[in-house]
């Protein structure tokens, strides 16, 4: 091979790998995004069914029910216009609280359950998730103050 | 008083930073060598400034001096002593003085260390690193104020975030800023470099050692990051993905290809432009990382709105860096531009291959992290990116590099002919294929084609390590002579060393995958747990304790093997007095072997939902990046880089590449 040929197939394979990469980058990012949804969303029948996504909300206060094993629970999420039931089989960040936000990622049901694979509640006690206050917002019934929202630990 | 003396001093600093970036470069356009020599003493009574503020802030914590508005946010009188000197970098501002005191020691590092360098040359760095560091102090003093009162001052503080009272918050935000700001070296002689038109190979072997420093700090911090997230957090994981960690993350695997690209245009010339553009790069995603974590954009992009001066201030920074350093590239690259000739198959064209997926690599974890912020800043829904996507994305990309990680130090500059390439490495090859294809067999579990797929490539980064030993022990005659190893320079010595850091941290990645267990259940006093077929976890007992500043419950399990009692693990609850934050303490056994990992749920009618994991080889993912960072630090202690040198050599790159055919990059 000339070095000229030499050259064009360095810049063919490159010019390849480039594009393989980056199909490969655009593929996994779309079939990996997790949409979020608030409460009302998913009780208008918004939220798309045998697919992940997140819900957030305040934990129902009072609704908390764990069975005999104390792994299964269920409890409600509300953004005080509707309410979502989740289940659940694990263990709750310590974070958790009723009454406090929370947002759990997981998929629906067909009979309306809402089936949660992970919970999410790891700040500090002033700290609301983000989505979940923002639930709270689109329904009307905003919780806190912006500069609470900041009180998020500077995770290092 | 000390509030005010430490804000004084930092304006003080702040001046002295100023007269850094002004004096020296006046002075080389002037050809004043007086003014150039300004560059040393301004960057020392900087240090010495800096220092001062700093430790008025740490004596602040450690006084109680709850008027500063830092300590009364995040101290406590409860705090241990350690916990309140690490709570002065716990929060935005004090972070942020962290930075400039870094910054403000590496710029007197230099100084002091960069005799050799010529004047000129010096001077512009210096002035580069002083222009650097003024936007910092502005930002610092303008929006940032570590030293801010707070009238009347509470009679306590309102305590550090018990995820932060640990050992870890000591040691990896410093260690962890020494990597970021230490690339501010880099760029500094990037810039310098394109100002002055210069980048040939005494230029590369000056940048080297420098940029080698602040990958292995930078290496380090985050290893140690990881290893507190797995013990803190409770989940024992020893990474997330997380927006913070990605921001840390990115200036490594750009930092990781500057190193890389640096030891070709030291030996070789070339890849000059990759160098500069990767040293502008990875300074530039230090900044990043730093508006990420610390505009509240992550938190929510709706707070960032409400007091957005922190963010713009970091966001104009970023494009003065980023715009300035590009739009000077372009008006110097024909000055840039030289090559020496190679062929596809060469050392050159290997490292080329690891520039290119190191960038991708940091691209994907981009997207990852900025797309949900972009998207939820234009009001068009929230979503998140998950684990799935960046394992997805990095598994396949690691890939060619862990091959080539193995072949590259062994192949020829310019060219090296595949067939010899492969007799040499033949049995290296055969031997990891086989082994690692075979060894899963042995398990008790199904075989999974991921966990061969691990090990071999494990062995197969080992057995190139081994392979170049091995080599180099060849003595011309044939036989092998140990002592022959001594004449290899410690730069061979760092790669060999992180190139097998790599192996062990890839062979404790795919154990941990393939082999973990993990149990969750409702244990009550006298319950014992089976974890495999010999052991098994008896719950012996529940105590409470008080700790300083929280009380806690702590459950005693005793490990038992084949029925014996081989150990015990106490996990805790425990709940912190100041802020009423329960938190979860892990108990773990380690070992080499792996750990057992046993945390805390909730309390439930008299015992208590628990998790109880087994983590075969976790620790050896620590070890290996452990490492990478001292071989960082072994290649940068390289006698070669000390040696002084004429200012004004007309050294090129081809004197220095007709020797180097035995010296590895």
């Amino acid at each position: 091979m000339s070095p000229r040929q030499k050259r064009l197939l360095m810049v063919a394979a490159l010019i390849t790998a480039l594009v393989v990469a980056t199909a490969l980058v655009l593929n996994a990012f779309r079939s990996n995004l997790v949409f979020f949804f608030t409460p009302t969303q998913v009780a208008n029948g918004e939220a798309p069914q045998g697919k992940s996504f997140r819900i957030g909300g305040l934990v129902v206060p009072g609704s908390l029910q764990r069975e005999t094993d104390g792994l299964k629970m269920q409890f409600a999420v509300t953004d005080q216009a509707k309410t979502v039931q989740v289940h659940f089989q694990g263990i709750l960040p310590d974070l958790f609280k009723e009454g406090a936000g929370v947002v759990a990622q997981g998929m629906m049901q067909a009979d309306g359950r809402f089936l949660a694979k992970e919970v999410l509640a790891k700040h500090d006690e002033n700290y609301m998730p983000p989505e979940a206050a923002e639930a709270l917002k689109k329904a009307g019934h905003p919780v806190g103050t912006p500069e609470q929202f900041q009180k998020a630990p500077t995770k290092p | 008083m000390t509030s005010e003396l430490g804000h004084l001093a930092l304006a003080l600093a702040m001046l002295c930073g100023i007269c850094l970036a002004i004096f020296p470069s006046l002075g080389v356009w002037r050809r004043d060598a007086r003014l150039m020599s300004m560059a040393s003493p301004a960057a020392y009574w900087q240090l010495l400034l800096v220092l001062l503020a700093f430790i008025c802030l740490v004596e602040s914590f450690i006084s109680h001096d709850f008027s500063n508005q830092l300590v009364a946010n995040h101290s406590n009188r409860d705090l241990p002593f350690w916990y309140r000197v690490a709570a002065s970098w716990g929060s935005h501002e004090g972070s942020m003085l962290l930075w400039i005191l870094m910054l403000a020691a590496w710029t007197a590092a230099l100084a002091a260390l960069s005799g050799n360098l010529p004047q000129a040359m010096r001077a512009r760095v210096l002035a580069v690193l002083g222009a650097v560091s003024i936007g910092f102090y502005l930002f610092a003093l303008i929006t940032s104020n570590p030293f801010d009162r707070v009238v009347p001052a509470p009679i306590n503080g309102r305590d550090l975030n018990p995820l932060l009272q640990d050992p870890g918050m000591v040691f990896h935000p410093p260690l962890l800023y020494m990597g970021y700001v230490g690339f501010a070296v880099a760029f500094a002689f990037a810039i310098a470099g394109l100002i002055e038109g210069r980048f040939d190979s005494a230029w590369a072997r000056w940048v080297r050692p420098w940029t080698n420093v602040a990958w292995a700090f930078l290496s380090l911090g985050i290893c140690l990051g990881s290893f507190w997230a797995y013990y803190e957090l409770g989940w024992g994981g020893w990474w997330f993905w997380d927006p913070v960690e990605n921001a840390s993350f990115m200036p490594w695997l750009t930092g990781t290809a500057l190193i890389h690209s640096l030891a070709v245009t030291e030996k070789r010339g070339n890849f000059r432009s990759w160098t500069v553009l990767l040293a502008i790069m990875s300074f530039s995603l230090s900044l990043l990382g730093t508006f990420l974590v610390r505009s509240g954009v992550l938190t929510s992009v709706h707070a960032f709105a409400t007091d957005p001066t922190r963010g713009v201030f970091i966001l104009i920074f970023l494009c003065v860096v980023i715009g300035g350093s590009l739009s000077l590239y372009a008006a110097r690259a024909h000055k840039v531009h030289a090559s020496q000739a190679y062929s596809a198959m060469s050392r050159e064209s290997m490292l080329l291959a690891n520039n290119i997926v190191m960038v991708v690599a940091m691209l994907a974890v981009l997207l990852g992290t900025l797309y949900p912020l972009i998207l939820d800043s234009l009001d068009m829904g929230k979503i998140s990116v998950g684990p799935p996507y960046f394992d997805a994305v990095f598994l396949p990309l690691m890939l060619p590099a862990l091959f080539l990680m193995a072949v590259g130090p062994l192949a020829r500059w310019r060219d090296a002919p595949v067939l010899p390439l492969v007799q040499r490495m033949r049995w290296a090859f055969a031997a990891s294929l086989v082994i690692g294809l075979l060894l899963p067999l042995t398990a008790d579990s199904s075989y999974k084609p991921m966990t061969a797929l691990g090990l071999v490539m494990a062995l197969w980064v080992a057995g190139g390590v081994g392979l170049a030993t091995l080599e180099n022990m060849k003595s011309p005659s044939g036989g092998i002579d140990v002592s022959r190893l001594a004449l290899q320079p410690g730069s061979w010595w760092g790669m060999q060393l992180a190139h097998l850091g790599v192996a062990a941290f890839v062979l404790g990645v795919t154990l941990v995958n393939s082999f973990e267990i993990e149990i969750e259940k409702k244990l009550s006093p006298g319950d014992v747990l089976t974890i495999d077929d010999r052991l098994s976890l008896r719950y012996a007992e529940t105590s409470s304790r008080q700790g300083p500043n929280y009380e806690a419950i702590q459950v005693r399990f005793e490990l038992l093997r084949d029925n014996q009692v081989i150990g015990e693990l106490r996990p805790e609850k425990r709940r912190y007095k100041a802020s009423s934050m329960v938190m979860t303490e892990a108990g773990i056994r380690r070992s080499l072997l792996g750990d057992l990992y046993i945390s805390l749920g909730e309390a439930v009618d008299g015992g208590w939902v628990t998790r109880v994991q087994k983590k075969p080889a976790v620790n050896w993912i620590w070890m290996g990046v452990l490492m990478m960072g001292l071989g960082g630090f072994w290649a940068a202690a390289d006698a070669r880089y000390r040696k002084k040198r004429v200012p004004s050599s007309n050294t090129t790159a081809m004197d220095v590449s007709s020797r180097s055919g035995e010296v590895s990059g």
